[in-house]
């Protein structure tokens, strides 16, 4: 037993990770994403749209009128099956990424990487750069540190409150809901979810950050089980940074690339770019790690140093092992193609439902208790409880009938007209009587049938029931 | 080189057992354990505010966590946080919630009822609960009834009569049925007689002959058509069955049955008479309730 070990931590604090900003490629494409993103959120639910009846909000999730407007599509509760497609998709999509190009859904548009991204950027906006921010850091508290800190804080906290209000304009009419929501009028789930999404993305974002990754996101964990050897990682090439005599910092002596070459040293300089600009703090010259989130900025840095020093790029880059060996790098793994099926199928399906979705509906359910009633005529009498619902944005009239069904009568309650006003639904009795013979099978199928003016008729099968 | 190898070996926790089996240290990170401490806090917290130690007989309630709820009866009732209570509050506020339709269905007819969909919706679904819990013991389930026992409540045949009001009665006091037995009175053969002619009404039956004689004792000696009218039509104000419809009521006569035991099963009725009875739910259901079951049973069978 030695004294360190005597010693041993049980708890490990975390070490804080200050990332360098950095220029290149991969950090103009994740820009781009960030800035695409943002639009989107913080600007759809301001978004106008013209609709004959509902709000004039393109995206508007009305959850106690239970109709979800997406610009031309109502989804109704009935239709929230379609979230399921569109999860089973995402999903899919997710793995087949994945499989193809690894964790790109982390490093380019994972939303904890988007805002913890800003954050940083407030951070370098207010503190200054890389080692500034250490310096500040490691500083006793002073005035200058406490309004530096309490300013980055702020701007946080702003962020984090613009983005919760902005999650909170989905679920509302969100020009009035912004006023009443200064106002103190708004209700208190706006308050609660505006308050809960603040706080989460300050904490997240500004404090928790990389730990998020590692600690708490489960698809961190899982998706190394769907990594290959024909999976994008992003790697050091360490028989050419290393060579056989491994990497060093570059001297009067040995600042050629050929006399390094010929002495077995490295192309790697240790200039240890790749390491202050990573978000997560690893190392990626220590080879692929649980933490890489794959975004990249490693590579950037990298390759400005390469460009620097008049050194070929890629020494880190985006490869597979496959790649890095001999063997042939194959896209189109069965996993892969299984992926991509799966996604088409899902979309397919989820299209041809919602292109196909009926404006107006009627569901049949038989009353099973009794089944059948002898009437005092003699004849059987069978009830069957009629649901239509009105999803189109104008009142309809509906007629109900009967079809296939010669010697039958029909008795709706209160009445075979009914009128339903638009995006309402609403439940009739329906009585049907039929005489009863010897030779009469003991079921018969027959049809209901709603028509509305010409254009709408709908139709429904029901079985009829006599006695045995 | 060695200090760098150990520095990437794993730590231990510096146990040994057996000589060589140590334990890996897994370092916790902090927050992890901040949160540990949190959960401490927590708890002492939630020992003051909510009911938490056993003490003797009793245990601690908590402080500045009162529950107030109005029960059923209109009483006010106070006490400490306790999940019973909450549930005491939801009722309260169900009830509240409740009131609110009540007070559009109270005074309305049953046709203004029956012609709003909203209205109609509630009573139905009030009503259907209030069915299941106290009627379908006797009545079954959607209303279907037992033969000879429980009226069929979802055919067209009303005994006490199929109006709305009729309906109300019948639920609010009860209804008393009663057909006194005839053996003492009418000969074997007699009774044979006004079961042939009862069965003729509405069966297919085989001696026109008795039939001929039991109508004459129906409308005659027998006294029958007292009650059940001389068309047989029977009579809703006393309960009396019309007798020339194809629903039994009384009688447990069944389409599947031979000839023989359907007349057996209408002389059985004429022999020993029969007592049935309908309690009264007005002590049990208010008004409105009784209103939105009579809407539903008159819906079951169409009403009249």
């Amino acid at each position: 037993m030695t004294a360190s070990q005597q010693s041993a931590h049980y708890v490990q604090s975390r070490i804080p990770v200050f990332p360098r900003s950095v220029k290149g490629r991969f950090r103009h494409i994740k820009t781009g994403i960030l800035i695409l993103a943002y639009s989107v959120y913080f600007l759809l639910p301001w978004m106008p749209w013209s609709r004959d009846i509902g709000p004039d909000q393109a995206v508007l999730f009305d959850i106690v009128g239970r109709k979800f407007y997406i610009f031309d599509l109502v989804v109704y509760a009935q239709d929230i099956f379609w979230l399921a497609g569109f999860l089973i998709i995402a999903a899919f999509l997710l793995f087949f990424v994945t499989g193809l190009a690894g964790r790109v859904f982390c490093g380019y548009f994972c939303f904890q990487t988007l805002w913890t991204d800003v954050f940083i950027f407030i951070e370098r906006l207010v503190q200054g750069e890389r080692n500034q921010r250490m310096k500040l850091a490691g500083a006793p508290w002073h005035t200058k540190k406490i309004i530096l800190m309490g300013t980055t804080w702020l701007l946080w906290l702003l962020v984090g409150f613009i983005t919760g209000l902005s999650f909170t304009l989905y679920w509302g009419d969100a020009q009035a809901l912004v006023v009443e929501f200064f106002n103190g009028q708004a209700p208190f789930p706006a308050y609660a979810t505006t308050l809960f999404l603040t706080v989460t993305t300050f904490v997240m974002a500004g404090i928790a950050r990389e730990q998020v990754c590692t600690y708490m996101c489960p698809y961190a964990r899982f998706q190394s089980a769907m990594f290959d050897k024909n999976t994008l990682v992003i790697a050091y090439n360490e028989s050419r940074g290393e060579r056989e005599c491994g990497r060093c910092k570059p001297d009067r002596q040995n600042q050629s690339r050929e006399y390094r070459q010929q002495q077995g040293l490295g192309d790697c300089i240790d200039c240890g770019y790749c390491v202050q600009v990573c978000p997560v703090g690893i190392d990626i010259r220590n080879g692929l790690q649980y933490q890489c989130i794959s975004c990249a900025l490693c590579v950037d840095a990298c390759n400005t140093i390469m460009d620097a020093i008049k050194y070929p790029r890629g020494l880190i880059r985006y490869t597979s092992e496959n790649q890095q060996g001999t063997v042939w790098q194959r896209w189109f793994t069965i996993k892969n193609i299984g992926y991509a099926l799966a996604i088409l199928v899902t979309t397919a399906l989820l299209i041809v439902s919602i292109a196909g979705r009926a404006q107006h509906e009627l569901h049949i359910q038989q009353l099973r208790q009794p089944l059948y009633v002898v009437q005092s005529d003699g004849r059987i009498q069978n009830r069957y409880t009629l649901k239509l619902v009105n999803k189109e944005n104008r009142p309809r009239r509906f007629e109900i009938s009967i079809r296939d069904f010669a010697d039958a009568e029909l008795d709706v309650r209160p009445e075979a007209v009914i009128d339903i006003e638009p995006g309402r639904q609403v439940t009739v009795q329906a009585r049907v009587f039929s005489v009863h013979n010897q030779q009469s099978a003991h079921t018969r199928r027959f049809e209901f049938i709603a028509s509305s003016g010409d254009d709408v008729t709908l139709r429904e099968s029901a079985t009829f029931f006599y006695p045995e | 080189m060695s200090e760098d190898k150990q520095k990437r070996t794993v730590q231990t926790t510096g146990h040994a057992w057996d000589g060589d089996i140590q334990e890996f240290n897994n370092p916790l990170p902090t927050w992890w354990l901040w949160g540990f401490y949190l959960t401490v806090v927590f708890a002492v917290i939630y020992w003051f505010l909510y009911p938490a130690w056993p003490v003797g007989e009793g245990y601690t309630k908590g402080v500045a966590n009162e529950i107030e709820y109005v029960t059923a009866e209109g009483k006010t009732v106070k006490t400490h946080w306790n999940t019973r209570a909450l549930y005491q509050q939801e009722l309260q506020m169900a009830r509240q919630k409740q009131a609110e339709y009540q007070q559009q269905l109270a005074g309305k007819s049953y046709k203004e009822i029956l012609s709003d969909p909203g209205k109609r919706e509630y009573a139905f679904s009030v009503a259907n609960v209030l069915f299941a819990d106290n009627c379908a013991a006797c009545h079954q389930d959607g209303g279907a009834g037992l033969a000879g026992m429980y009226p069929n409540l979802v055919d067209d045949d009303w005994l006490w009569g199929g109006s709305f009001e009729q309906i109300q009665a019948s639920i609010s006091d009860g209804r008393n049925g009663s057909m006194p037995g005839f053996k003492k009175r009418l000969s074997e053969q007699q009774l044979d007689d006004v079961s042939e002619y009862v069965l003729s009404l509405s069966e297919q039956h085989r001696h026109p002959a008795m039939a001929k004689r039991g109508e004459s004792i129906f409308n005659g000696d027998g006294g029958c058509f007292a009650c059940h009218t001389k068309a047989a039509t029977g009579n809703p104000a006393m309960g009396a069955a019309n007798l020339t419809d194809k629903i039994w009521t009384v009688a447990v006569v069944d389409p599947a049955m031979s000839y023989t035991e359907k007349k057996d099963a209408v002389k059985q009725v004429i022999s020993n008479g029969i007592k049935r009875t309908m309690p009264a739910w007005k002590s049990r259901f208010n008004e409105l309730e009784i209103r939105m079951l009579a809407l539903y049973v008159h819906e079951l069978g169409g009403g009249e």
